[in-house]
């Protein structure tokens, strides 16, 4: 079953957004009201981090695991992007969560989480089934 | 100032390395909001699957990966910590509260759908691929979060 790896990445990534709290509330309360810089530099160093990585990656030509050249392609844009992004904004800033942060909730044991995750599933399919009469 | 939590300095560069280990495991752009199509898809009846019309494989290993989060969030709140922390405030543990969780859930759920992306697909995968679309869809849902939780303040 060759996705139990991405399983275990991710136990690996919920530890971290777990321990820095990147799956709080409050912290992204926080970060929309300007009080604390913590997401703001978490975002920032990880985009850091990424870019140097990918140049890195690009620059030696290294392929992937499988042995085929890796696609650095960037997703193309459409109005969707900052519409969408305008409202997935009101989502984060209620509940308190993007959508990795809400399994961490979940798992965290701050079970309201799951009617997050409820809403999100029925979202994306409101949108799947409407996505021909929305501008794009 | 205190803090319990890991500081940032180890948190971001750890969660961008993230970017690379997904590149080069899987040739995969690391972005988690699609793993909602798979779940819809995982729950949309047999006969009308094919209605929805996206590939169902292309996304199944970020079901797998966000079912790791939860796992993980499991393992660092009740066995690598002392005392369990809370991450949702009082009053979300109430009827008007979930109700209200609910329907911030749609807005992430249509939003990130709509946008192609979210946090980890345009804020961090997006932004290190310097991709100029990527920027605008994130500027876009950190000024409206920005707002909306002011608006909220005010009002509230």
């Amino acid at each position: 079953m060759k996705n139990i790896i991405y399983l275990i990445f991710g136990i690996f990534f919920g530890i971290i957004l777990t321990k820095s709290e990147v799956i709080s509330w409050f912290r992204i309360h926080n970060m929309f009201m300007f009080r604390e810089a913590h997401m703001y530099l978490v975002i920032g160093s990880a985009v850091v981090v990424g870019a140097v990585s990918v140049a890195i990656l690009k620059l030696l030509k290294i392929k992937s695991a499988s042995g085929e050249p890796i696609s650095f392609k960037g997703k193309a844009y459409n109005k969707g992007f900052i519409i969408g992004g305008i409202i997935f904004g009101i989502g984060w800033a209620i509940t308190g969560a993007c959508p990795g942060p809400i399994f961490g909730q979940i798992g965290a044991g701050a079970y309201p989480a799951i009617f997050t995750l409820a809403g999100a599933i029925v979202g994306a399919l409101l949108y799947q089934h409407n996505r021909a009469r929305l501008p794009h | 100032m205190h803090t319990t939590y890991w500081p940032w300095y180890i948190a971001g560069p750890l969660i961008g390395l993230f970017v690379p280990l997904l590149y080069i495991i899987g040739n995969k752009a690391f972005g988690l909001s699609s793993s909602f199509d798979h779940m819809c898809y995982i729950i949309t009846p047999k006969n009308r699957k094919a209605a929805l019309k996206f590939d169902a494989g292309q996304n199944a290993w970020k079901t797998f990966f966000v079912l790791g989060i939860a796992i993980g969030a499991l393992i660092t709140q009740f066995v690598l910590s002392d005392t369990p922390k809370p991450f949702l405030p009082e009053k979300y543990y109430s009827l008007p509260g979930f109700i209200f969780l609910f329907i911030g859930g749609l807005f992430i759920g249509f939003g990130t759908r709509y946008a192609n992306g979210c946090t980890s697909g345009h804020a961090i995968t997006g932004l290190s691929l310097l991709n100029p679309a990527s920027l605008y869809s994130t500027l876009a849902f950190f000024i409206s979060g920005a707002l909306f939780t002011w608006l909220l303040y005010f009002l509230f």
